[in-house]
């Protein structure tokens, strides 16, 4: 940095006056955001792509805003569908994350350490996916304001959605703060202030066993639906975000790695796995113990879990679903415990992918539609989502995956240097594990 | 796939790389003018493609404007419009239902009467199931056609079982059947109702004379108090009522059986437009049987105290603790 006060150098092409602060950060955001926007073809491709599809949603959700839900397959007896079920399974997908937060900040980890951020920025991309399902499920989302504190009516605390709205916007701000100041701080070469951002990595970890808690408590608190009226709900919705969410960390990193060519994250790999090893199997147990309860006590609360696994009374659209997710969590439980599946790639990642598809389905189709078959005055309406459904589902996936890979990219740029504020030389750290030599 | 630049080392694609341009000078690709315009009117032209997917995968959402208008849009909760605006909003309602409807309706806004609480009880003995009381419902108010809407439904239960898992609601036979008995549901205006509790925008809530009502101005269709309602009582607009002009009720009200608007929950409110001036409701008067008694829980001298007091009564699901208004109740 040149002095300030040599104002007479003025050969040097070095501004001499200080940058204040906030241009700085105006000048942070703009070169974020653009050079995001900059890739090679196989970027533009999946860009593109991602853009199609969400347009495809967007396109379907405004079709429904237009002439009511009746264009999706639920109905007064099973209210809340596919929506609702991937809202439950990405809060618990965000609020995954935090098993990387856990081992990098608690107990020291220092591989874990230099790549929390993937995890981080994997809570905002699914906060704002999971907000976006609960949008797209609305009847009036044009009155969205009503909720607004101070503007609208906000039935706090007696309402568990009201709850739920506070730590889901909460975690979002929280990891929103913490990523973009270390990635600011980083883009000017300074280091940042554990003051300004360690009370909050800590917040965000007892923050991340809220969501999940709370948006079970929106089910389990409901005395007219015996099949989610149980204590267990909150812890399992816990034990399966530390297996989706890890799961999913574990594959992006490999992409990250592929695409930047640069090996790390072998000691978080490790852990994660360690971690799912235990999360998996812990899901599974109180999966059984609720199957036993259901079935060994049996009477008409059973209604439900029979119709789920067995069908009920001719009825059995949710069974092949149930089945599928029982039998690839299965599967990836036998592959997740082979030795040293850390370093085989193609055992590790299909076991990733198999748990992530089954807690979908179970956490979601498997635990949201059942609660509403049969209905609590026991009629039988089923449900099979429709087309506008899949559509608009899609779509914010695609917006999601749009979001993360653009974080992803910000961050990847940033500990590259290929942001530099006013002074900022362009070198590369090599034990940055996120940060990449620049060609030339 | 083709490689775009074969020539270079395959190292992988880092971001800021030239590879769509064709950048012959890799050390300084931003040097390079001609892949940097090129690279610009590619981007002009998708960004342009873009912006026009954008607007028009969201075209179907510029055709609302006709259905909701900016008076609708910014219009208060029912409990903090003054009595100007309240009546400004009935008008408007009124002069809505004209437009959309082509029907001439009078919306009034009947407040709870002082010191009265509304109780409902059914006799299961002579109830015959002949479903007039739905009918009555989905007509008094003001329900979708096409999907045949009412708030009530009537189950034929089997003999010997209060099992609803044993009850079907979907019986096309002469009715009574012998061997069962017929046992109409509706909203059973909770003491404790949980829909009330679960709204999280405070847009239901139980009336002072019991009656649990929902401002269709204020709903913002999340249906969580649908999830809620152990009773089944809730329904929701999955689209905007169908209802030809000559069957549409004129006498209604903005708590009770105007029209409601599409993506809003609605319920059985008793009736209150007309049971808050002193009739009764519409599912009591279209029973042929007389197994419906209405009136006022507090007034010791009513027809439904004295069979609170003299029949055996009971609630349904009595174990969830929610209280219900509404009783059920054999002869001796």
């Amino acid at each position: 940095m040149s002095d300030p006060s040599s104002l007479d150098a003025g050969a040097a092409p070095v501004p001499a006056k200080p940058v204040p602060e906030w241009r700085q950060y105006v000048r942070f955001l703009r070169n974020a955001l653009s050079q995001s926007v900059e890739g090679g073809w196989k970027f533009y491709v999946w860009m593109t792509l991602l853009t199609a599809v969400f347009l495809v949603g967007a396109n379907a959700w405004a079709v429904q805003v237009r002439d009511g839900m009746a264009v999706t397959a639920m109905s007064d007896h099973v209210s809340w569908g596919l929506y609702i079920a991937n809202f439950t399974f990405l809060v618990g997908l965000a609020a995954g994350g935090v098993m990387m937060v856990i081992p990098a900040y608690l107990y020291h980890d220092e591989q874990m350490h230099d790549i929390v951020i993937i995890g981080e920025l994997l809570a905002i991309a699914a906060i704002v996916m999971s907000i976006m399902f609960v949008v797209c499920d609305l009847g009036r989302p044009d009155r969205f304001w009503h909720m607004i504190p101070g503007l609208g009516k906000f039935n706090f605390p007696v309402s568990m959605l009201t709850w739920d709205v506070i730590v889901l916007n909460g975690y979002l701000i929280i990891n929103l703060h913490i990523c973009v100041y270390l990635l600011y701080k980083r883009f000017r070469a300074q280091a940042p202030d554990p003051k300004m951002y360690v009370p909050a990595v800590l917040l965000s970890i007892v923050w991340a066993i809220s969501i999940h808690t709370v948006t079970a408590f929106l089910y389990c608190g409901l005395g007219g639906r015996p099949f989610w009226n149980t204590a267990l709900l909150a812890p399992r919705f816990l034990a399966s975000a530390f297996v989706s969410g890890p799961a999913f960390i574990i594959v992006a990193i490999q992409i990250i790695r592929w695409q930047t060519g640069r090996m790390f994250g072998e000691g978080a790999i490790r852990t994660l796995v360690g971690i799912i090893r235990v999360t998996i199997l812990v899901n599974l147990l109180m999966v059984v113990s609720e199957v036993f309860v259901e079935f060994y006590t049996g009477g008409s609360h059973t209604s439900a879990a029979k119709y789920l696994y067995f069908g009920l009374h001719g009825h059995s659209e949710l069974v092949p679903w149930i089945w599928t997710a029982l039998a690839f969590t299965l599967v990836a439980v036998l592959l997740f415990l082979q030795p040293g599946v850390n370093r085989r790639p193609v055992i590790l990642n299909t076991a990733c992918l198999l748990a992530f598809v089954g807690l979908w389905i179970e956490k979601g189709m498997g635990m949201i539609i059942p609660a509403f078959i049969p209905s609590t005055l026991h009629e039988i309406v089923e449900y099979r989502p429709s087309l506008t459904e899949w559509k608009v589902t899609a779509g914010i996936w695609a917006l999601g995956l749009m979001i993360y890979t653009l974080l992803i990219k910000i961050t990847i740029n940033v500990h590259s240097r290929k942001l530099r504020d006013a002074s900022g030389a362009r070198t590369v750290d090599p034990e940055d594990a996120l940060s990449i030599p620049s060609e030339g | 796939m083709n490689d775009p630049d074969p020539d270079k080392p395959r190292t992988p694609c880092s971001g800021n790389c030239s590879c769509s341009g064709g950048s012959p000078t890799p050390s300084d690709p931003i040097g390079n003018p001609g892949g940097s315009t090129r690279r610009a009117v590619l981007k002009g032209i998708g960004a342009t493609l873009g912006v026009a997917a954008y607007a028009k995968a969201l075209a179907p959402l510029t055709e609302l404007t006709q259905q909701t208008s900016m008076d609708e849009f910014l219009q208060k909760h029912y409990k903090e419009l003054t009595k100007e605006e309240l009546s400004a909003v009935l008008e408007r309602l009124t002069r809505e239902t004209k437009e959309q409807y082509g029907a001439d309706v009078t919306i009034a806004d009947p407040k709870p009467r002082e010191g009265v609480k509304f109780g409902y009880a059914l006799n299961l003995s002579i109830c015959n199931g002949c479903r007039k009381c739905a009918e009555a419902c989905h007509l008094e108010n003001n329900h979708d056609r096409p999907s045949h809407q009412s708030y009530i439904r009537v189950f034929e239960m089997t003999k010997g079982s209060m099992d609803f898992e044993k009850g079907d609601v979907h019986y096309d036979h002469p009715v009574p059947q012998p061997d069962k008995y017929y046992m109409p549901v509706q909203c059973q205006q909770c003491e404790h109702p949980p829909c009330v509790d679960v709204c999280p925008v405070e847009a239901t809530w139980k009336e002072p004379d019991g009656i649990v009502v929902v401002d269709y101005n204020w709903c913002i269709g999340c249906r969580y108090c649908e999830a809620a309602c152990p009773y089944h009582a809730r329904r929701f607009n999955w689209q905007k009522p169908e209802i030809a002009a000559a069957e549409i009720n004129p006498d209604q009200s903005y708590l009770s059986n105007r029209i409601r608007p599409q993506g809003v929950m609605e319920k059985c409110t008793f009736c209150l437009h007309r049971t808050r001036n002193g009739r009764l409701p519409a599912c009591l008067e279209a029973c042929p049987t007389g197994a419906r008694v209405f009136g006022d829980l507090n007034d010791p001298e009513s027809e439904i105290r004295w069979v609170l007091a003299n029949k055996r009564v009971f609630v349904l699901k009595e174990e969830l603790g929610l209280k219900p208004q509404f009783f059920y109740f054999f002869d001796e």
